[in-house]
This record gives C-alpha cells, structure tokens and sequence, in this order.
C-alpha cells in the first residue's frame, strides 16, 4: 500500500510536470469517495466525538465491511477537508453557520446529514455544593449577591466567569453587561482548562462560576447545576452585541462531503440514519474516560448491549 | 585564537551568541556621564507617564491589520487551484515532501523493531561511542517497553524528514550567508519571524495549502527548525580562522576549493551542532502537529489532555523525552568526536593549515582508532541485517507510569491547592496587576518614545530604531493593550526565570555533584512537551496568567541554568585563585569575583531566557492568561477570528525583536547570528 502510493506519487510528478499543474488534492491516497472501501471520518478533539466515530466506525467496519480512517482534527481543518477529499464526514456538528455558509452554500463541497439526535446545551454552571449552600444562586438575578465569592486574582476585583474554548460560540462577554452582572469573563482558552477547574472546584469546594456544556463525560462524575438565564426566544441573540438571554440549544448534526453524498454508499446511508441520546453518548463517554478503554473495546461494548439502538441505522439490504 | 578551539555558545532555539565573558569593557568608559545620563531618563519616562497616561481602552474587534490577513486567506483559498503559483509551486512541494516521508517510513518500518535498535545503537557506536550506543538501544527499547512503538517511530519519521530537508536546505544558505554579507542582512529578520511565529497562528492556512497530515506536518516542523540549521551553520563558516583561508590561498587555492576543502571541514563540529539544535526545535513540534492529524506520540499527547488524563500524556511525554536525548546524545557525540583535532587546531600556522587540507581525508583512514570504528561498523551492519530479518515482534512486556502518576498528581493537587494558591495570589496582585497597569496605560507613543531612549543607551542607535519600530509596529496591528499584558507577563516570568536559574546556576557551578544530578532534570525540563505537565499546572494555579508564567519558567529555566554555570566556570582559574590566596570567603569570591566576571554570561542568559519565553505565550492562551496568545488560538479556531490571530501572532514576532534588540547591546552578539 505504501510503496504503492509512493510509486504512484512518483509517477504522478512526472506525469504532471508534463502535462502542467497538480491540484491541490493530487497524489494523495483517494480513492474515489463513497466507493466500498475506505470512509474517512474526522474526529473533532472531544470525548463526545469520540464516542460517535466510536460506534459509527465500529459499525462500518464489523458491520458493513468497510475500512475506516479516522483523522484527529480541529473543526475548521475537518471542513477544509471536504474541499480536498481528505474528510467524508463530519458526526458532530455544533452549529458553525460560518462554515455551513463558506463550504455548503458557496463551495458546494458538503452537505448535512441530519441530526445526530444529541442535543447540544450551554449554558453557566456552578459545582453542586454552591446550589446546595447558596439555594438562590441558581438564578442570575442574585448573581451579583455573591460576585465577592467569585473573585480571583484574574478578575479585576469583579467576579470571575470562566469562558470556555475559543472553538465553541459564547455570548458571555455581552451577557454580562447587558443583565449588568459584576463580573468579567477570564478566558480559559480549552476545554482542558475548564474541565480541571471544575474538577477542582468540586474537590477543593472553592467557587467557580463556568460556561459549561452538554453533552459531557464530566456530568458522569460529578454534579453541576446550570444558572437560570433569562429564556431563550428565537431572535434574541440577533444582534451579538445586545444579547440577553440564555443560549438556545443546539442541535447537533452530521455534516458529510458531497461527493460521499452523491455516491449515496450504504456508509453514507449508515451516517445519515445515525442517530441517538445524550445519555447513550455519555455511556460510551464514560467508557472511553473514566473505565479507560479503548474506542474499540467502547464501540463493541455499547454496541452489544443496545442493539435494538443501532438496528435501524443499518441500510436495508445490506 | 581560532574558533574551533573555543565552540560558540549556542542555544536550544538554535539562537548563536558570542563566547561568554567579553563584554565588560566598553562599560568602563564615560561611566558616570552615563549614569547622569540614565537618571535622566528614567526621571523623564515617570514625568511623561505620570503626565499623559490612558485609561487603557480595550482593542478593537476590528483592525485594519485583521481585515488584510483575512482577505489573505480567502484570496488563497479561492485561488488554489487555478493560480499557478499554486499548480506549480506549493502542490509539486507537497508531492515532493511526501515522497521523502514515504521513503523515510519505509526505511524504519522496513528495519522492523530488532533491526531498528540495532540500527539505533550501530549508528550511535559508529558517530559516539559504545556509551551512546548503550543510551540508544535502552532508549529504543524503551519506546517498546511503554507500549508506544508504532507511534515513536512514526514521530521518528516525522522528526527524520524534517531535519533531512532542514539540513538540504538550511546548510547551503548558511554557507551562503556566511559568504555575503547582504544575504545575511536580509535572512535575519526573516529567521527571526520564522522562528517566533506561534505555528498556531498559521497552521490552519497550512493545511490549505499542503493538506491535512504529514506534508503539512513536515513543513511546519521545517519552518521552525530551519533557522537554527541557517544561523548555526553561517556561524561556524564565518569562525574558520582568517589565517588558515589566507594561507589556503596563498598556496592557490580555487574558491570552490576553499570551501569544500577548508570551510567545510573545518566548521564540521559546529555544522553538527547545528544538526543537533535542528533534531530538537523539530521535536518541539510533534505535539502542535498532531493537531492537523500528524501521527505519532503528539496524538497520544492530545487525547489524553482531552480526557484529563495526565498519567497516560506522561508516558508519551517521556518517549519524546527518550528520544530527544538519544538523539542529543548521539549528534553532540559526532561533533566531539574529531580525532586529535584540537591539537591541530590551536596553532593555525599557515604550514599546518595547509597540511590540513590534502590530510584530512586520509587522516582518517590512517588513524588506528578510525579503522577499528569501520570493522566495527561493519559488524554491526551485519547484525542489523540479520536482526531486521528476522520476525521479532515489538510485543515487550509493557511498563506504563500512568497510574503512579496519576495517584501522584491527584494527591498533589488536593493537597497543595491552597499554598500554591496563595503563591498565586502573591505574584499576581505584587508584581503582575501592578506592572501590566502601568504598561497598558502608557500612551503607545510614550512607550516608542522610551524604547528608543532606553535602547541607544544600552545597545547603540541601530538596534534602538528597530526596537522602537517593533513598538510602532505593534501599535500599528491594533493589539497595543493585549501586547503590553503579554508583555507584563513575559516580564515577570522573566525576572523569575532570571532568580531562579542564576541561584541554581551558581551552585551547579560550583559543586560537580549537583551539576550532574541537574542534568537529566534540566534535559527534561526542556523536552518534555509542556501539554504533559499543563493539567497539573492548571489544577493548581487555575485558569490564570500565574499558570502560563509557571509554563514558561519551565521551559525556559534550563538555559539559563547551563549559561550561568558554563559563565561562572569560564572565569579563569588564575582569577579565582588569586582572590582565594588573597583571603576572599567563599561569599566574596562569589559577589566580588565570580558574578562581576561572568556577568556577560548572566545578560546573555537573560536575552536567552526572553526568547524561549516568549515561545510559551500562545501556551499562555490555553490556560488562562488571555492576551496575545488566546488571540492566536482563537483565530486557529474559528474562521472569522483569522485575520486577529495572525496579527497577534506577528505581534508577538515584533515583542520578540523588541526585547532582543534591547538586550542584545549587553552581550556584543552584533557579529553572526
């Protein structure tokens, strides 16, 4: 396979330095996308995404008979990867109307496959112990009661909400001046990050006011109670700058390339068929974090113990 | 004196600076007017700053700077594939680098374990030694024995490729440099934004240009490593004594025969070097590559940060640390390794220089030593051959320190939290808030204006300007308050690096057990990827500037400590004595004596210490301390952030020369660099 390719780079420089030019997907290993053979997933940097290329490529593989590539990428490099041939889905979207705009409607080089079923929510959380000891915290409108509370040496002498990634969307800086809440957002940067001090802010029982989501591998081991923000209404965070309401929740989907698309394979169909809950998501999570296994050892667990789940997503007459 | 006697300085970013211990004597002139001078100025800069400063507004969103990256990026992006800058130029690159990758990876995956050791442990026998040979195959083996085969040896081949085409191309520029002075001029600035450039800032364009996965990978470890292999090697031809060229031409020698007879084999040691310097920067990138899908230990890395699991990122952490001592070892090896070349080389008289050049050859063919390392060469060969042959799976017994490691930093972090909270606390309302206060609320014009006051005083009128236009320049991209909280940080991490390592450095100076205990530590510190010891880090200090201070006191540490030792034991023993038989104490040997004398070494350390921690702060912007270094993960990770994130990241380019410009006048590096 490796010579192979590499004679056949070979051959291919000099073939194209005869004939001019080499796009920009040439000499890679492609073979023709959809064809039963190789599916190449992206596997965005989170236990959750995991989980899903777990299961969906246990099941091209033992089920269907294909062989699956899985290639560890941050979002926007996956969907570059439909322009290049390089991704055939994506199987856990949230949101990124950026991106849908730049490659679905313009590019034309992917399309959706639907809802993955996991509903995606953000929101502000504190660890349990705090709604357990300050039972009104919970609401925003006694948040700048305890701002003191929050305080660290990040926050300016205001309450500190920790933001999150920079890959996820996040309204916080402007929430927090349009409820006009005493706080200043620090941000974290990664998921890691956030993770750890929620960790710790559990375990040390010190006060952390975080931007958080689910679904999460973390909400198997701990507890967190999400701050009530004034309800979501459709419209409401139209203009990013006066947002005041709470994040609407999101429903994640698939995104695949649309030459996968067209070659309509019973692994397109397979992905687009895929779908599930939060909690099934979360219980291959806590597999793959917490019990330590591999996705493999995770996918074939799951996979033999729900199989009225997958049954359905398998193409008829396959 | 001729320069291979005494081997330059160099350092871990591949940076080279002149010997330690000279510049003491243009300090001596005119020293009061100076100091007057000084007062001056710095009473100015308080009246100025107490007059005209700002409240600090925030930055824009929106700068014209981001706009320009932006539209960059979209003009590649619709362009490449009809413009034939792109059908020619970056695609038969690609084509090009993967057909190198692909060969190197059929090579090692070709030798099979076994053979791969074998191979590990003749190469090292044959460049270093039989104790080398020894830390190869342990070291080989070890990857084995962690159960991380497959994955070193994929990162192996990453690391391999790179440095392949880092010394293809690297070399001869080098030498070019070396030879024409304007080529050098021109290289300088470029090296010093290929080096400093966060690879976050522009590794997602990378993939539009080269793909996902290891082409991509390759040349961005090469755009990193690249210009340790230039400025070394430009630096050693330019220290190939004068004499000996003289006298090479005097006796009629071709300008070709200058250069592959004299240059060349004279500035091989220090070529070595730049080899070695090459392998490590590239090292440094395996874990930022594993994030466009590069395989190898670096996903290992990344997967285990997702799941918090500190355990499993160490044992990959310590592979890469393996390797990259295997690897030192093995080339600091071959660049001791010259037989009896220092006799010859001290007294460069034009007879002897001469004779060098037909010699050289057959010198080491002659030697007895020489002969007895190629029989052993070519037994080991033999050994290789056989070992690659036959089937011995890399199916050890696997050892894995997840679990201590594990139990250790969770016990560490339940424990520990409130003191290195308070330390936390200290640092940050004493030193940090206060100085980032002052920074951020100086008028961008003032803080020009100060810079080029400062800087003439202590680096002369040229280095000045360019500082002061590394200041504009920042003002120019619109991020003028994020760079001057990044630039606090920096400052204090500094100063904290500087304390530390000097107090670590005198001791490792002055008692050799300590020294060789600080070793292994020291090399650890320094290559151990900084995502291993990031959740424990952020356990314990939290989300906050202290954490990514901590980062880069990590890894910035290390050289420090080696300048301030190797400055302290270069000062000469006649010097020492004499003070010792005067009556000094041990306390007054070391203020009055030691430290004034190795104080070149100390500012050295210092202007080192700046640029390795500046290499930390896109790290910062994973953990908390916002600023310049969450702007280019920011634009790493959302599209419409781009434009913001490569400017932030040249910011951090011009904060770079900035402070090296201001520091350089310390340590007389105006020569090669």
């Amino acid at each position: 396979m490796m010579r192979l390719r590499t004679v056949a780079s070979a051959a291919l420089i000099l073939s194209l330095t005869a004939c001019g030019g080499a796009t920009s997907g040439a000499g890679e290993s492609t073979p023709s996308a959809g064809a039963k053979g190789t599916v190449k997933l992206a596997v965005n940097p989170w236990v959750g995404y995991e989980s899903d290329a777990a299961v969906v490529g246990y099941l091209l593989e033992k089920k269907l008979g294909y062989t699956v590539e899985k290639k560890e990428l941050k979002e926007e490099i996956s969907w570059q990867g439909f322009e290049t041939g390089e991704v055939d889905a994506i199987l856990e979207n949230w949101g990124h109307a950026d991106l849908k705009k730049t490659y679905i409607e313009q590019k034309k080089v992917a399309v959706e496959a639907g809802s993955t079923g996991n509903t995606g929510v953000i929101g502000w959380y504190v660890p349990q112990w705090m709604a357990d000891q300050y039972p009104d915290i919970t609401d925003y409108k006694n948040l700048n009661k305890y701002a003191g509370l929050f305080k660290t040496s990040e926050s300016k002498g205001k309450g500190q909400l920790l933001g999150g990634d920079p890959s996820y969307v996040t309204n916080d800086v402007a929430l927090i001046n349009n409820l006009k809440l005493d706080y200043t957002v620090v941000f974290s940067g990664s998921e890691a990050a956030i993770i750890k001090a929620a960790q710790q802010a559990g375990a040390q029982k010190k006060p952390l006011l975080f931007y958080f989501y689910e679904p999460q591998w973390l909400f198997a081991q701990e507890k967190f109670a999400r701050i009530k923000l004034p309800p979501y209404t459709a419209g409401c965070d139209a203009d990013p700058k006066k947002v005041a309401c709470d994040y609407p929740d999101y429903d994640l989907d698939k995104i695949v390339s649309k030459k996968f698309a067209d070659a309509n394979s019973t692994a397109y169909q397979l992905i687009k068929n895929f779908k599930w809950t939060n909690d099934d998501q979360n219980l291959v999570s806590d597999y793959l974090t917490n019990q330590g296994m591999s996705a493999d050892q995770a996918a074939e667990k799951w996979v033999n113990e729900h199989e009225a789940t997958w049954k359905p997503w398998i193409p008829a007459g396959s | 004196m001729t320069a291979t006697a005494t081997p330059p300085t160099i350092q871990p970013d591949g940076r080279v600076v002149a010997v330690a211990g000279e510049g003491a004597a243009p300090w001596r002139r005119g020293l009061t007017r100076r100091r007057v001078l000084w007062v001056v100025l710095i009473a100015a800069t308080v009246g100025a700053y107490l007059g005209f400063r700002t409240g600090g507004a925030a930055d824009s969103d929106d700068a014209a700077a981001f706009r320009f990256f932006t539209d960059v990026r979209n003009w590649v992006d619709e362009n490449r594939d009809t413009s034939p800058l792109f059908l020619y130029g970056f695609n038969y690159l690609r084509l090009g680098v993967r057909l190198l990758v692909d060969a190197v990876q059929a090579g090692l995956y070709g030798l099979g374990f076994a053979g791969l050791v074998a191979a590990a442990g003749a190469v090292a026998l044959v460049l270093a030694g039989w104790r080398t040979a020894l830390v190869a195959v342990g070291g080989f083996l070890a990857f084995g024995f962690l159960g991380l085969w497959a994955e070193s040896v994929d990162t192996l081949v990453l690391t391999t490729s790179a440095v392949l085409l880092a010394v293809v191309i690297g070399v001869p520029i080098g030498v070019l440099a070396a030879r024409v002075n304007w080529v050098s001029a021109i290289l300088r600035p470029v090296l010093d934004v290929m080096q400093i450039m966060p690879t976050f800032a522009y590794l997602a364009p990378m993939t539009l240009l080269f793909l996902i996965g290891e082409p991509a990978a390759v040349i961005a470890t090469l755009i990193y490593a690249v210009p340790a292999t230039i400025r070394i090697t430009e630096l050693g031809i330019r220290e190939v004594s004068p004499t000996t060229v003289e006298a090479a031409t005097a006796l009629g020698s071709t300008s070709r025969q200058l250069l592959t007879k004299v240059r060349l084999p004279m500035a091989r040691p220090t070529i070595v070097l730049a080899v070695n310097q090459t392998i490590m920067m590239a090292l440094s990138m395996v874990v930022i590559t594993a994030l466009i899908d590069a395989p190898g230990l670096g996903q290992n890395i990344i997967r285990a940060l997702e799941r918090v699991n500190v355990g499993a990122a160490f044992d990959a952490g310590l592979a890469i640390v393996i390797m990259a001592v295997v690897l030192d070892r093995i080339t600091t090896g071959a660049a001791r390794r010259r037989p009896a070349a220092p006799a010859r080389h001290q007294r460069p008289t034009a007879a002897n220089g001469v004779e060098r050049v037909g010699a050289g050859r057959r010198d080491r063919w002659r030697a007895a030593g020489g002969r007895n390392r190629w029989a052993v060469a070519a037994g080991t060969l033999v050994v290789v051959v056989v070992l690659a042959v036959l089937p011995i799976s890399e199916d050890l017994p696997h050892f894995s320190f997840a679990v201590p490691v594990n139990e250790l930093t969770g016990w560490i972090e339940l424990h520990w939290y409130d003191g290195t909270e308070w330390v936390k606390n200290v640092v940050s309302a004493g030193l940090l808030d206060p100085l980032e206060g002052v920074l951020t609320s100086t008028p961008w014009w003032l803080f020009v204006l100060v810079v080029a006051g400062f800087g003439t005083m202590a680096s002369g009128v040229r280095a000045a300007v360019i500082a002061a236009l590394a200041a504009a320049g920042i003002a120019g991209l619109g991020l003028w308050q994020h760079a001057m909280q990044t630039l606090a940080t920096v400052l204090v991490t500094i100063v904290l690096t500087m304390a530390v390592g000097i107090v670590l450095g005198v001791w490792s100076a002055r008692h050799d057990w300590f020294a060789a205990g600080l070793r292994p530590v020291l090399d650890a510190a320094q290559t151990m990827p900084s995502f291993v010891y990031l959740l424990p880090a952020l356990a314990l200090f939290g989300a906050s500037r202290f954490t990514a201070i901590v980062a880069g006191f990590v890894y910035a540490f290390p050289p420090v400590v080696r300048l301030v030792d190797r400055g302290l034991r270069d000062v000469p023993a006649a010097v020492v004595e004499a003070a010792v038989s005067a009556g000094s104490t041990p306390r007054q040997l070391l203020w009055k004596v030691q430290l004034p004398m190795a104080r070149g070494g100390l500012l050295l350390a210092a202007n080192q210490g700046i640029v390795m921690v500046l290499a930390m702060v896109v790290l910062g912007g994973l953990v908390g301390a916002g600023a310049l270094g969450y702007d280019v993960v920011a634009g790493f990770s959302q599209r419409e952030d781009f434009g913001k994130g490569l400017a932030a990241g040249f910011a951090i380019v011009l904060l770079g020369i900035l402070l090296d410009r201001l520091t350089q006048g310390f340590h007389h590096a105006k020569g090669p660099r």
